[in-house]
């Protein structure tokens, strides 16, 4: 009996070792990154995810949330930090996950070789919400993307629908403004989400629901059954009140 | 009386066979209702104890698993809320952990250690029942605490700062930090008990290569607990001084450090997957021996990779740290250790087949448990090859890969023996034979529910379903394997529900065992089932690894021991010679006091840190009674 059992460790001993190299090299193949990345700075907080694109300027730099674009064939390094508690970016379809650590700034590097939506989420329990707190990696050839830059650099652009200017003096005099920025008006809270072109995302809420004027009204009338423990308190609002505000929000583009 | 007491002197030898029984069960008995039953320091009573109290924490940790499969099973589920369901998969993974998988290993430890090293009681006796009312205090806090909406919900491993005080308000960390004192202060006194016990009180003739499996594996594991649980108490005891003065040991805005809690939690967390491992791995050496019908093959290699294994246990904690952002030097050397720990693995398996392959096998359910353990546990190994792997685990790190995973490694890998454990030694316990009909039932309804369970996470993981989110979206491609999952978690329960039904009736109405039902080759064999309080009317002598076996039918005893006080023979580590009489402790209500003023503190402490002061006068009150001198023969030795 010790014949075979000491040949059948020995072929364990060399499967195993020969596993661990393979590791190892699959670790430094994947380890993209150079100088002339393109850098996006990532926010994780309960339970949404804050996007910043730096720029040369103050005007080039603007911040949005839950959706970020990306331009393919170039490396993106994602910086990533913690503000509350620890979250983990992970987009499976680009990259392994890296989490986002209160005082300690991680790193992630990707690059897309396709365009295409890329669903990403947290992936480490942070509290409440953990479960709804999804993200968007959009894929863009780089003309697409440099417009999408541009048009994110903007300013909120004025409106001369009456609705639409109704609802934007409901989120300046409620509390919305207190939290939420909009670029171009005198809202500019950092608490929550950048809405400077909400209207034109994706998702509202960390991929809860679809961006339409039904769901951000249906989100604003009762973030607390949508996202139960969220941090958006409910603001008490008069119908009229709620379906300008709505109006407003998704003209955003 | 002492003088009395003294002049007697009566040893085993002066009498006939029922006056030395008679002799000795009256100055080893507990004796019958409530203040014998508060004050008994026999080590067979308290197992059962613990034994029962595990399972108990057992079926309540099942029914939070049976809770989160149906929330689970449909996308967008109300059956439980995010707050009701992050108390519940927190319960469920501390209460697996702390509650029952550690604590029913010690338990089996205790009532079977000193029965399998041919001793009278453990060593420290009055701390192993100390021991078991601080484990059924902690217990009974978390559990109370959850049934208050109190409950923890800040996961088994409560990462900061989620669990610091800025976001977890209320007391429901403070209940997870505190239960973590009691299992720890409980589970680090079993292991004492259990090295003096294994090192000191071993039969004489039992030298250290002629111990039974089960013991060297309790061996390794109790040393493992003495060096990992410190982490945990420092861990804790850090989050709790962070939570109620101030302290800023977790907080990076005053220089503390969030992934400082990661490594002391891990440094404790991998060890104790090992903790709870170890233990079954000797229950299956013990088993293959008795069922294959001849010694375990292999017996030198087997210590050697238990030994190989706690070493390695420490070398591993950061695998659960690869997304953190940690040095790849640093974390390639971990990936290289993690991957190394599968060898020891494999050669106890080799052994094991071997035994098998080599003796002629008796295919009872306590060797069904065992095959099935096998099967599940070299895929829980293979996926854990897998998961050691940086680039690998960095996708399926924090999904439900990893679920499947450590469930194939600690319910393949340690309750599958157990359970074989337990029908295999229940018959000592009880003197009754569990049945083998419902036991072949329970075994192939937790076999195939448990792999038809918990396969498919590894497929779900795949697909990028996280760790402990309450819910998903319903265009997530997630809701199908889910809905499998959860109707086959109901055949995992049917079948751990056929062996509660068979434990609870085969303990009053099970057929008669006998001594050694099993023709086992260990000393828990040689005495009466169920054993007496005294263990063993002669201390036995061993001359060999298998003594009921290669002394069939002229086991050795030794005699010269008084009859009159609680005597125990003490001998060498190595060889095992008898080198002295040494009294052991009688029953004290002293212990339970103390655990009584000790729980009191300890949960006081979590709404005042003046409860450390006040709080400490009882617990040195009742620490002075229990070392109070009675003036017994115990005493006077």
């Amino acid at each position: 009996m010790t014949i075979p059992v000491a040949s059948a460790v020995t072929v364990s001993v060399i499967i195993i070792g020969a596993f661990t190299l393979a590791s190892f090299n699959t670790t430094r193949a994947l380890n993209v990154g150079g100088s002339d990345d393109f850098i996006i700075k990532i926010r994780g907080l309960q339970w949404w995810w804050d996007v910043e694109y730096p720029g040369s300027s103050p005007e080039q730099r603007f911040q949005t949330a839950n959706e970020i674009h990306i331009p393919v064939g170039r490396n993106v390094r994602f910086q990533l930090e913690g503000i509350d508690v620890i979250h983990s970016f992970w987009v499976p379809s680009l990259a392994g996950k890296q989490d986002l650590i209160p005082g300690r700034p991680n790193e992630l590097s990707v690059r897309a070789e396709r365009p295409g939506v890329y669903r990403g989420q947290c992936a480490e329990f942070c509290g409440m919400q953990h479960a709804h707190m999804a993200f968007f990696v959009i894929a863009d050839e780089p003309s697409v993307f440099e417009q999408w830059l541009r048009a994110q650099r903007a300013l909120a652009a004025p409106s001369s629908d009456a609705e639409v200017l109704a609802g934007q003096q409901v989120f300046l005099s409620k509390s919305c403004a207190a939290c939420h920025m909009i670029r171009g008006t005198s809202a500019t809270g950092t608490t929550g989400p950048d809405l400077t072109h909400v209207g034109g995302r994706q998702y509202i809420a960390a991929g809860l629901l679809e961006t339409t004027r039904g769901s951000l009204a249906a989100w604003i009338a009762d973030p607390q059954t949508l996202k139960p423990g969220n941090n958006m308190p409910m603001v008490p609002l008069s119908s009229e009140e709620l379906r300008s505000v709505s109006a407003y929000l998704a003209s955003l583009k | 009386m002492m003088d009395d007491a003294k002049s007697k002197d009566q040893r085993d030898s002066d009498f006939d066979r029922p006056a030395l029984e008679a002799g000795l069960a009256s100055i080893w008995k507990t004796p019958a209702g409530l203040w014998g039953a508060l004050a008994t320091v026999d080590h067979k009573i308290i197992g059962q104890r613990y034994i029962v109290t595990a399972f108990a924490f057992l079926a309540l940790g099942g029914v939070l698993a049976v809770l989160i499969r149906i929330q689970l099973a449909q996308p967008e589920a109300r059956l439980l809320g995010p707050d009701r369901y992050n108390q519940i998969f927190t319960m469920h993974g501390t209460n697996m952990m702390f509650l029952f998988a550690v604590p029913v290993m010690e338990a089996m430890a205790v009532y079977l250690i000193p029965l399998m090293v041919g001793t009278r009681n453990i060593a420290f006796p009055r701390l192993n029942a100390f021991s078991y009312w601080m484990f059924l205090a902690g217990g009974a806090l978390l559990w109370i605490a959850f049934a208050l909406d109190m409950g923890p919900d800040v996961g088994w491993f409560a990462y900061v700062p989620l669990s610091g005080p800025q976001y977890a308000a209320g007391k429901r960390a403070d209940m997870w930090a505190q239960m973590i004192t009691f299992t720890e202060v409980s589970a680090l006194a079993v292991s004492v008990e259990i090295v003096v016990t294994i090192f000191k009180q071993r039969a004489p003739g039992m030298s250290l290569d002629r111990i039974p499996l089960f013991v060297w594996s309790m061996l390794v594991t109790s040393f493992v607990v003495i060096l990992a649980m410190p982490a945990i108490m420092i861990a804790s005891t850090s989050l709790i001084l962070d939570r109620l003065i101030g302290t800023h040991f977790f907080n990076p805005a005053e220089g503390g450090d969030v992934l400082l809690w990661q490594h002391l939690f891990w440094f404790f967390g991998h060890p104790e997957v090992y903790i709870i491992f170890l233990p079954a791995v000797g229950m299956v050496s013990t088993l293959v021996a008795t069922f294959a019908r001849r010694p375990v093959f292999g017996y030198l290699a087997l210590v050697m990779a238990l030994i190989a294994t706690a070493v390695l246990a420490f070398g591993l904690w950061v695998h659960h740290m690869f997304v953190t952002g940690l040095p790849r030097l640093g974390e390639s050397f971990f990936t290289a250790s993690s991957m190394a720990i599968a060898i020891p693995a494999g050669v106890q398996i080799f052994c094991w087949l071997a035994t098998l392959w080599d003796g002629k096998p008796v295919f009872k359910t306590p060797l069904l448990f065992v095959i099935g353990f096998m099967f599940t546990f070299v895929i829980g190994g293979l996926s854990g090859v897998m998961v050691a792997s940086v680039p690998f685990d960095t996708q399926v790190h924090d999904t439900y890969f990893v679920v499947a995973h450590f469930h194939y490694v600690l319910i393949g890998g340690a309750v599958f023996p157990l359970l074989g454990a337990v029908y295999y030694w229940f018959p000592k316990i009880t003197g009754r034979m569990m049945s083998e009909r419902l036991g072949r039932w329970s075994f192939w309804l937790i076999f195939v529910g448990f792999n038809l369970t918990f396969f498919p996470m590894h497929i779900l993981g795949l697909q990028g379903m996280p760790r402990r989110i309450y819910t998903y979206q319903p265009d997530m491609p997630w809701h199908g394997l889910n809905l499998f999952v959860s109707g086959c978690a109901l055949i995992l329960t049917a079948g751990f529900l056929v062996f509660f039904v068979d434990a609870i009736r085969s303990a009053r109405r099970g057929e008669p065992a006998g001594d050694n039902p099993w023709d086992a080759p260990t000393l828990e064999w040689a005495t009466s089932s169920p054993p007496p309080s005294y263990n063993f009317p002669f201390i036995p002598v061993v001359e060999g690894s298998n003594p009921l076996w290669e002394q069939r039918e002229t086991l050795a005893v030794g005699g010269g021991m008084r009859v009159d006080r609680r005597e125990l023979i003490i001998t060498t580590v190595g060889a095992a010679e008898a080198e002295a009489r040494e009294a052991s402790p009688r029953n004290s209500i002293w212990p339970f006091w103390t655990a009584i003023a000790t729980s009191v503190m300890l949960i006081w402490s979590i709404f005042s840190p003046w409860a450390v002061v006040w709080g400490s006068i009882p617990v040195a009150i009742a620490l002075i009674g229990w070392f109070w001198p009675e003036g017994t023969p115990e005493d006077d030795s």
